[in-house]
């Protein structure tokens, strides 16, 4: 997927985004954060306004709200990517339940920030889940690292089950605040490095069905 | 009965779907048939006499079938009491025709066919009855009279008619004596077999309800929650909105009030780590109006040493709200097996370690010293323009 001759974060092009939330004054607001750092080609308010608008708009990224009404973040995700696997989808949300959190990174999402998230951090996650790599909020490693640690069953699949030590050192360091150039810094590693050590922890966290992890979701759930 | 090579599974005994010892499930899955039909079957071959030999037969002649671990829920759960009200169904359908046959003596009698019509006639009215339960549990929107609805509803009244008629004419024809008492019984039966679906349906629109009563009584108790805290919340903001700060600390203040509101963990904010460094910073951030992101790895409970640990990153906390300038505080609390770290990072000015002067470190007293008269240690990472990071380590107490 990530084969593309432009690259967003070299500046060859802009990303056309679809912003999918519930709602119209938080659309707008983001819509004005941005900027020119990326075309919004589309909205919508309800699961399926946003079916319909992103498969017929084709965006390089879903702006995606956890909750929408009409089945939420987590169906858009499915009707979509069942038709357009090659589309990506950054979620946003308020909420910092893990069930949501999860779920919605589960759901093929490439990365989550909560909507307190700046204006300028948010346009550098878009470039960079538009670029096919993942952006990990400090609070989603700490879930990462919670839900893949609070085990003393024995893997199903230790490929996909297990964090590698490298993976947990660069989930703890973004836990701590650190962004992806400085973890990179204090690894002694380089940034792509970073980058695929998140994009690996990403495929695990969507591909492993280990039940200890959704068992872990529920359990936090907070309601 | 279609048995196509390729799709027939084997002939085994059926743990999902089971009622008894899974025989009928499995032949029907192996037949392509509705287990209901099989199930019919056998029981017609157990009031013929030989269905009961038959299923002893195939229970222990079939293999039984593999499936993996369902992982536990609801779903089994209802399906499980499904089985047992089938099973008495089938039992109670079987003893009926039994004691039928031995009554009338026959197929023949013209009685055991009107009982067959009333009875017939009473079900597809309970069936009726039935789908209002299902529709309720799938959507609210669903009406229950459709024309569909209305034809069945009257095919069962009329069957019903015709079994009570039926069987009045033929028994006061047979035996007049015992006319008056079954006339009585029958006209009884018939009203009650009538008018029972919809006495199930009043009791049904009650639960409903008091259902809609409860749920009504939460929307007001969330509604004065909202009034009396966000409403206000948001006059206030409004009245100082010439203060960007303020305006800030109220919003974050109110955001964590109603997050913990909707959120609320169970576990006590006082007894394990990561719910009490959330309040620590949660108190530091409400003084110093600093926004804090904190996030936890691991819980454990609290001891003396944590407790000097909480002090110190509380203190850490302090710290870097007054130097950090305007971004964020992160915190990051993780419990190992033989440790508690918590790292506190702000993305100020940094500053020189060595340039600041031995005496006047609060730093020195309150971080350092605290975690080391516990047994713990502290470091702290900074450089001019590169923010500042304590990073704090209290090793655990072993449990018991």
């Amino acid at each position: 997927m990530g084969e593309e001759s432009t690259t967003f974060s070299d500046g060859d092009a802009i990303p056309r985004v679809v912003i999918v939330d519930d709602h119209r004054l938080f659309r707008s607001g983001v819509r004005g954060e941005l900027g020119d750092a990326v075309e919004v080609i589309g909205e919508a308010g309800d699961v399926d306004s946003a079916v319909h608008v992103i498969n017929e708009t084709r965006p390089d990224l879903v702006l995606l709200d956890v909750h929408l009404p009409g089945g939420g973040g987590v169906e858009v995700l499915r009707r979509v990517l069942a038709k357009n696997p090659g589309i990506r989808f950054l979620a946003l949300s308020v909420s910092d339940a893990a069930e949501d959190v999860i779920g919605v990174v589960r759901g093929g999402a490439r990365g989550y920030v909560t909507k307190t998230i700046s204006g300028r951090e948010l346009a550098d996650a878009i470039v960079r889940v538009a670029d096919g790599d993942a952006v990990f909020s400090p609070r989603l490693a700490g879930f990462v690292l919670d839900a893949f640690s609070a085990t003393d069953a024995p893997p199903v699949d230790p490929e996909l089950d297990r964090l590698t030590q490298r993976e947990r050192e660069v989930l703890r360091h973004i836990a701590r605040g650190y962004a992806y150039k400085e973890v990179a810094k204090e690894l002694f590693i380089s940034v792509k490095t970073v980058e695929t050590h998140v994009s690996s922890v990403l495929r695990k966290l969507q591909l492993s069905n280990r039940h200890e992890l959704s068992r872990w979701a529920t359990a936090r759930r907070l309601v | 009965m279609e048995t196509t090579a390729a799709e027939t599974p084997r002939l085994t005994r059926a743990v999902e779907g089971r009622l008894l010892g899974g025989v009928a499930a499995g032949v029907a899955r192996h037949l392509g048939i509705d287990p209901v039909v099989v199930r019919l079957a056998l029981m017609a071959l157990t009031v013929g006499g030989i269905g009961l030999a038959v299923y002893a037969a195939l229970y222990f002649a079939l293999p039984r079938e593999e499936v993996e671990d369902r992982p536990e829920g609801s779903e089994e759960h209802r399906r499980k009491g499904r089985d047992i009200s089938q099973i008495i169904a089938y039992v109670g359908l079987a003893a009926a025709f039994g004691v039928l046959f031995m009554i009338f003596g026959g197929v023949f009698d013209p009685l055991l066919w009107f009982i067959i019509f009333g009875a017939l006639g009473a079900t597809i009215l309970w069936q009726q009855a039935n789908p209002a339960e299902r529709d309720e549990w799938m959507a609210s929107t669903v009406s229950r009279a459709g024309p569909k609805g209305l034809m069945r509803t009257g095919t069962g009244v009329l069957l019903i008619v015709i079994g009570v008629i039926g069987f009045m004419v033929f028994q006061q024809q047979l035996q007049d004596a015992r006319a008056g008492l079954s006339f009585a019984l029958t006209l009884l039966a018939g009203i009650s077999l009538v008018a029972a679906p919809w006495i199930i349906g009043l009791v049904r629109e009650r639960d409903a309800e008091r259902r809609e009563r409860i749920r009504n009584a939460e929307r007001a108790e969330l509604a004065a929650h909202i009034h009396d805290s966000v409403l206000h919340t948001l006059t206030l903001i409004q009245r100082r909105a010439e203060d960007p700060r303020e305006v800030q600390r109220l919003a974050r203040v109110q955001e964590r009030a109603l997050r913990s509101w909707l959120y609320q963990r169970p576990a006590d904010a006082e007894t394990t780590v990561s719910p009490a460094l959330e309040r620590v910073a949660a108190e530091v951030e409400e003084e110093h109006g600093v926004p804090i992101e904190v996030v936890c790895v691991g819980d454990c409970p609290m001891d003396d040493g944590l407790g000097a640990l909480l002090r110190a990153a509380r203190e850490a906390m302090v710290n870097a709200s007054k130097y950090a300038g305007g971004s964020g505080i992160s915190v990051f609390g993780e419990v190992e097996e033989r440790e508690v770290l918590v790292f506190v990072r702000d993305r100020g000015e940094g500053f020189d370690l060595e340039a600041i002067p031995e005496d006047r470190m609060g730093v020195r007293g309150s971080i350092i010293g605290r975690m080391e008269r516990h047994g713990g240690s502290a470091r702290i990472r900074t450089a001019p323009g590169e923010g500042t990071e304590v990073q704090l380590t209290m090793p655990r107490i072993p449990e018991l």
